[in-house]
């Protein structure tokens, strides 16, 4: 049997971006939150684009410790849902048209979660990377660090344990 | 004299731009006890096929309560902020209900105030999350 001609890797590209974008535009909370994603390779950067209404002290201004939070997490549950989605897409049990939440996808719980806040939030975009320490068969444990100007000068860390939901390869 | 108490506190929360943004109300005030609420909105949905809120959004409610069972305390003179803060999921938020949280302030220092919370819906007596963290006092 001839083997297929490979992709050219622009349009792979093309899809697993479109693919990520699709999986933020299914989640109502992401969308209104107005958190991004850039992907480079398999890694996430999560992006909170400054909003006035993320603000939770008006006085200095400092982003709202819920909104940072929030933003953690969902950080969190992107980087394990796309890891898998992503080894998925790899070894062609998922195909990138198929990836949206509800249809052939569930999210992962979250069985807890804490977040330091190491200085306030400055009224500009934030950015968040997460890393699965470790996944088993039903838990994972993540953490994520969140900076804003500065890589270096961490605004808010967090970590937290989620229940993995099994990806269902039958339609 | 509660009333008047409920009303400054919402003031206070309406003053907040996130808590305010995600409907946050104040239902009742005590002295290091804090008591809101969040209405059910489709767009905190995190889960869209269940209708579930996003936990990140019962994180905030948590939060803000935190911060006011604080500020409500007798003890405490001006602003906080949150030092850290855990949320336990314990179940899943029933979609198209209000979420309630309670916060107490139980220990408060000269530089920390320990708080925790709890949230509930209508469904059952059963948590949907709790809280527990330190926050900035003074």
């Amino acid at each position: 049997m001839a083997k297929n001609k490979p992709e050219p890797v622009q349009v792979i590209k093309q899809r697993r971006d479109a693919a990520l974008a699709k999986l933020g535009a299914s989640i109502p909370y992401v969308t209104y939150m107005g958190i991004q994603f850039e992907r480079r390779g398999d890694e996430l950067t999560a992006i909170l684009p400054f909003r006035d209404d993320l603000v939770g002290n008006p006085f200095l201004p400092a982003l709202h410790g819920g909104a940072t939070a929030a933003f953690l997490e969902v950080s969190c549950v992107f980087e394990l849902t796309w890891s898998t989605v992503w080894e998925a897409i790899e070894t062609g049990v998922m195909s990138p048209d198929e990836i949206a939440i509800g249809q052939n996808l569930t999210m992962p719980k979250t069985i807890d979660f804490t977040v330091d806040y190491l200085r306030s939030g400055l009224p500009r975009d934030a950015y968040a990377r997460a890393v699965v320490n470790r996944s088993g068969r039903r838990y994972a444990s993540v953490s994520v660090e969140a900076w804003q100007d500065n890589r270096s000068r961490l605004f808010a860390k967090a970590s937290g344990h989620f229940i993995i939901p099994d990806i269902k390869t039958d339609t | 004299m509660a009333h008047q108490n409920i009303k400054i506190a919402q003031d206070f929360v309406d003053g907040i731009p996130h808590s305010k943004a995600l409907g946050m109300t104040v239902v009742s005030v005590g002295e290091g006890e804090f008591v809101m609420e969040m209405p059910y909105n489709p767009d905190y949905i995190g889960d869209p096929a269940t209708g579930v809120i996003h936990g990140g959004a019962v994180f905030a409610l948590l939060d803000s309560c935190c911060g006011g069972a604080v500020i409500s305390h007798p003890e405490h003179k001006g602003v906080t902020a949150t030092i850290d803060l855990r949320v336990d999921y314990m179940r899943p938020a029933t979609p198209g209900q209000t979420i309630r949280a309670t916060a107490t302030c139980y220990n408060m220092t000269r530089t920390v105030a320990f708080v925790r919370a709890v949230a509930t819906d209508s469904r059952s007596d059963k948590p949907v999350a709790m809280a527990s963290g330190a926050f900035v006092t003074g």
